[in-house]
Formats: C-alpha cells, sequence, structure tokens
C-alpha cells in the first residue's frame, strides 16, 4: 500500500513538473520525495547536502553510512609520511545532520529491490525510496592476489587504500621498520582508485625515510607500463628529492605474497620487502554487483552521464569510483564530488517530471605531494557531449603544474578544507 | 486525462526545444567551482582560496578572462577557464553575484 501511494505522488509530481515547464516557470526544485544515499564518501555526502540545499528541504534525504565519521582519503598520505594525524583528515556528520537535516544511519545496506524500489539494512528492516544513490566507492579483488584472500594476510600484508584504520596500521608498520629496510609499494593495473595516489605515497615515505631513516629504500612495484599520473613530476621529484632512494619499477604486476618472508611475487621475479603494501586491483563497491547493476568488464557500473541513473536499472544513480569512467576520467574524491552535484541537479528535475539538464559539466583537481610542503597537481574539465552520450575532456584545457611549489602546498591544504565543507558542513 | 497528456507532450517538447535551457543551469555550472571557492561561492575562512560569493559580475569575468588569456598568471586557474566556454563563465559569475 505504501508503494502504490508513492507512485501516486511521482504522478503528481511528473504532472506538476510539466505544467511548469509549460508556463516556464523554473518550479525551483521543489518537488518531493524521499532519496536513500549509500556511502558518505565524497560522492555520497556531496549528494545528500546539495538535495537538502537545492530542493530547501523538500526533498527528504536518508544516507546510510557504515562508519560513524568520514575519513579522507585525500591528505591521508600524509599522515602515512608522519606529518598529519587522523584527526586531520576526519569530519563528522554532524553537519549533514544538524544544519541539512539529513537522516545519517549508521548502517550497511545488504539488499536492493529496484523493482520494489526497497532496500534492506544490516541492523534488520527495510526501506523504500523514490530515488537510489549508490556511492560505494571500491572494493578490493583480494583473490586476485594469491596468499591474500584471507583475513590473516589482509591484516599483515596493508592496503591503506580506504583510509582508516589501515593508515594508523600502515604508519605504524613504517615506524617500527628498521633503518636500512625496504618498503614496497604494489600499484595494480589501471583504472584504479586515485590515479596519482600511489606514487605520492612512494614520495612521502621516502620523505619520512629521507629525514628519520636514509639508508632505506622505496620501491614501486608498478603493473602498469608507465606511471599513470604526473609522470615527469613525479619522476624529477624522485632524481631531485630522492635520489638512490626511490626505484621505480614498470610492468611489476603482483600475483602472489608471502606473507610471513614479505615477499611479493611477480611473473618472472619475487621482491622481498620490510614493509609490503600491496593495492589489489578493485572493482565498484560489493552493493552494486548485488543489485544487479549493468557492470563493465565485471567491475564498474556503467551509467547515464546526463544524471548518474544506472543504464540498466531505472531509479538507482551511482557515484565516484565505482562508475565506469568516462574518457580520462580519473576516479578521484573531488571527480565523486562532481558527480554528486550532477545527480543531486538531475534527480531534483527527475522528480519534478522534467528532464536532467542535457549540458552538464565536471572537472577534477588533484594534488599530489612530493614531500611534506612541495605539490604538484592534474587538473581537467569535462563536458557532455551529446553524439557520443559522455562527458568528454575538453582539448587545450587542463594540465599539470610547471614544477612542484610550496605554493600549491597551501592551496592543496585550502582545496581539503573547501571541499570537505562542499560536502559536510 | 487527456489534458495531462497534452499539458506532458507540450512540457516535453519545452524542455527538448530549449537545449542548454535547463532553469539552473548557472547553479549547476557554480557548482562546480565550490570544491575550492565553497558552497555558492562561500569559501572557508582562514582556507587562503578566494569568496566569489557577491563579487560583482564584471569583476568575476574580467578576473576569468584574465586568467583565460593567460595576462594574469596562475597556478591552475589558467587551465581551468579554458575548460569552459564564454556563455558559460559568464552563467558563473552571474550567479556567484547574486549571492550574499
Amino acid at each position: 500500500m505504501l508503494l502504490m501511494k508513492r507512485r501516486d505522488f511521482l504522478k503528481t509530481g511528473a504532472a506538476a513538473g510539466a505544467l511548469a515547464s509549460l508556463y516556464g516557470c523554473a518550479g525551483g526544485n521543489k518537488a518531493g520525495g524521499h532519496v536513500v544515499v549509500v556511502g558518505g564518501g565524497y560522492g555520497g555526502a556531496t549528494v545528500a547536502k546539495y538535495l537538502r540545499m537545492w530542493s530547501e528541504g523538500a526533498v527528504q534525504v536518508t544516507l546510510i553510512e557504515r562508519n560513524p565519521t568520514f575519513i579522507s582519503c585525500p591528505i591521508s598520505n600524509l599522515v602515512i609520511g608522519g606529518t598529519k594525524t587522523m584527526e586531520d583528515i576526519t569530519v563528522s556528520y554532524d553537519g549533514l545532520k544538524n544544519k541539512w537535516g539529513v537522516r545519517v544511519i549508521q548502517d550497511d545496506v545488504v539488499a536492493v529491490d529496484a523493482a520494489k524500489r526497497t532496500i534492506s539494512l544490516k541492523a534488520g528492516g527495510a526501506m523504500s525510496y523514490d530515488r537510489l544513490v549508490l556511492s560505494p566507492g571500491v572494493d578490493f579483488m583480494f583473490d586476485q592476489i594469491g596468499g591474500l584472500d584471507n583475513a590473516d594476510a589482509q591484516g599483515k600484508i596493508l592496503h591503506a587504500w580506504k583510509a582508516g584504520a589501515q593508515t594508523v596500521a600502515l604508519r605504524k608498520q613504517l615506524e617500527d621498520m628498521k633503518d636500512g629496510g625496504t618498503y614496497a609499494i604494489s600499484i595494480p593495473k589501471a583504472p584504479y582508485r586515485c590515479p596519482p595516489g600511489p606514487y605520492e605515497r612512494a614520495c612521502l615515505v621516502a620523505d619520512y625515510f629521507k629525514k628519520n631513516k636514509p639508508k632505506s629504500k622505496v620501491v614501486i612495484l608498478d603493473a602498469n607500463e608507465d606511471v599513470m599520473s604526473k609522470k615527469a613530476l613525479f619522476t624529477k621529484a624522485w632524481s631531485d628529492l630522492y635520489k638512490g632512494m626511490v626505484e621505480y619499477r614498470n610492468n611489476s604486476e603482483v600475483k602472489e605474497v608471502d606473507v610471513a618472508s614479505k615477499t611479493a611475487m611477480l611473473e618472472f621475479d619475487k621482491f622481498k620487502a620490510d614493509v609490503l603494501n600491496i593495492i589489489p586491483p578493485h572493482r565498484a563497491g560489493n552493493i552494486a554487483a548485488s543489485a544487479g547493476l549493468k557492470l563493465i568488464n565485471k567491475r564498474w557500473v556503467d551509467v547515464n552521464w546526463l544524471s548518474m541513473e544506472s543504464t540498466s536499472t531505472p531509479g538507482v544513480h551511482v557515484l565516484g569510483d565505482a562508475v565506469f569512467p568516462a574518457p580520462t576520467m580519473p576516479k578521484s574524491g573531488h571527480m565523486a564530488n562532481q558527480h554528486g552535484k550532477l545527480a543531486a541537479a538531475a534527480i531534483l528535475n527527475l522528480l519534478a517530471g522534467q528532464e536532467p539538464n542535457p549540458a552538464p559539466v565536471v572537472m577534477n583537481t588533484c594534488y599530489s605531494f612530493v614531500d611534506s610542503k612541495n605539490v604538484i597537481h592534474v587538473s581537467s574539465i569535462h563536458q557532455y557531449d551529446a553524439a557520443t552520450k559522455l562527458v568528454q575532456p575538453v582539448k587545450g584545457a587542463g594540465g599539470v603544474s610547471a614544477a612542484r611549489n610550496e605554493l600549491e602546498g597551501k592551496v592543496a591544504l585550502g582545496w581539503a578544507k573547501n571541499i570537505w565543507a562542499d560536502m559536510l558542513a | 486525462m487527456k489534458l495531462l497528456t497534452v499539458i506532458a507532450a507540450a512540457g516535453l517538447v519545452a524542455s527538448t526545444s530549449a537545449i542548454a535551457a535547463d532553469p539552473h543551469l548557472a547553479r549547476n555550472l557554480a557548482a562546480t567551482c565550490a570544491n575550492c571557492h565553497g558552497t555558492n561561492g562561500h569559501a572557508v575562512k582562514g582556507s587562503g582560496m578566494d569568496s566569489l560569493a557577491g563579487m560583482e559580475k564584471a569583476k568575476t569575468l574580467q578576473k576569468l578572462a584574465d586568467f583565460k588569456s593567460g595576462d594574469k598568471p596562475a597556478s591552475i586557474m589558467h587551465q581551468i577557464t579554458k575548460g569552459y566556454t564564454d556563455e558559460q563563465l559568464d552563467l558563473i559569475a552571474g550567479y556567484f553575484a547574486a549571492q550574499k
């Protein structure tokens, strides 16, 4: 009965929207409805806030997030490098709750019934929605690396590719390592979350070693053919700042690990480290597959770029790293935030019975620290192209820093403050 | 019922005949700036980023044009402005000027 009522309500909303556009009235995006958002990271928190803000409170928003607070992946490499703390990268959900009236529930979603438009919660109970937004980030494909498909191994060979307990644990492993030891980080084949992130981490671990354990080494085992982002700038940092300390190896996909000896097995070689940091291949958060959404390469969700709606499953929008990226689009927190705004605008139009904005734009800015103060960036702008139905990078726009510099080190921290506020405050 | 169908059809025509005429286009475009410049152009105090809210439209447009042409040196804005059309920059500057 409840579902019937909601459908009736939606029909009414659609009619009102048609009237509004007939008379050329904007309508203020004030049609009601209930949107459930799963995942309170860069994408989910943003869509939750912007739905409330742009609808002036007319749309009810429930955010389901498994963690009690937001912990940022961007800037977390500075925690691993030892110049920032977990407190510096942790933000409360209180702003979303108290200022924006988002209902925040700490729980996990275990099932989606897209036909009935309901979700089931781990703690029990179900919830109905008019529109569902999944912003689940990534889950790791531990089965792709021999020896890593059990909890014991995963507790010793860390990824620290989701900020939180693993960030703290990896920092501790580095602190416990003797001078003269080797830290090795492995990078999966693209696409993966945060293309420049592993190279930044290598720099910041090297920065820590240089100041505290100068006989130590950093080795990058990259499954890709080459450095995936800001290549010239990273390579210059390694040779200028960390000569003889950082070693980069391309085409070095880790196939298996020996946990006890901290050895990474490559196809034709093996590599023993004192701290072994394996970033396994990843895919859209598990909820995407269990919800039955169409995946590309069995990994990433196929979306309509006008609305971020799944191409297979009406009423379900997907954001951020879980999405099969448009050309040259990085999996980044900044981009997930932009997806959140694109989706919020589209959902409000759809709830009001209007078409989504036919000309969406998203853009990305990513700052990487090469030491505790100097930063390099990459930026890009992506405009919707009706012919390919994709957001396409604008040629001649965007780019990278001319050289590493301290000014952008300050800008990077200013970026973090502003994007966290844009999502959560 | 018939009346509703007619109205719905008229609405469809109105929205498809006016491509790029989403009534919230300026708002949506300006939101792409908020990651660095704050929600609705209200940058976090002490973050070192320029607040754009309430800035005179002509002033914002001049700055953006100078970034785009390279007349005004920048760390990143010269690259970002090139990604937007002049019409889009005009909408963005207008939106921020209208923010309190």
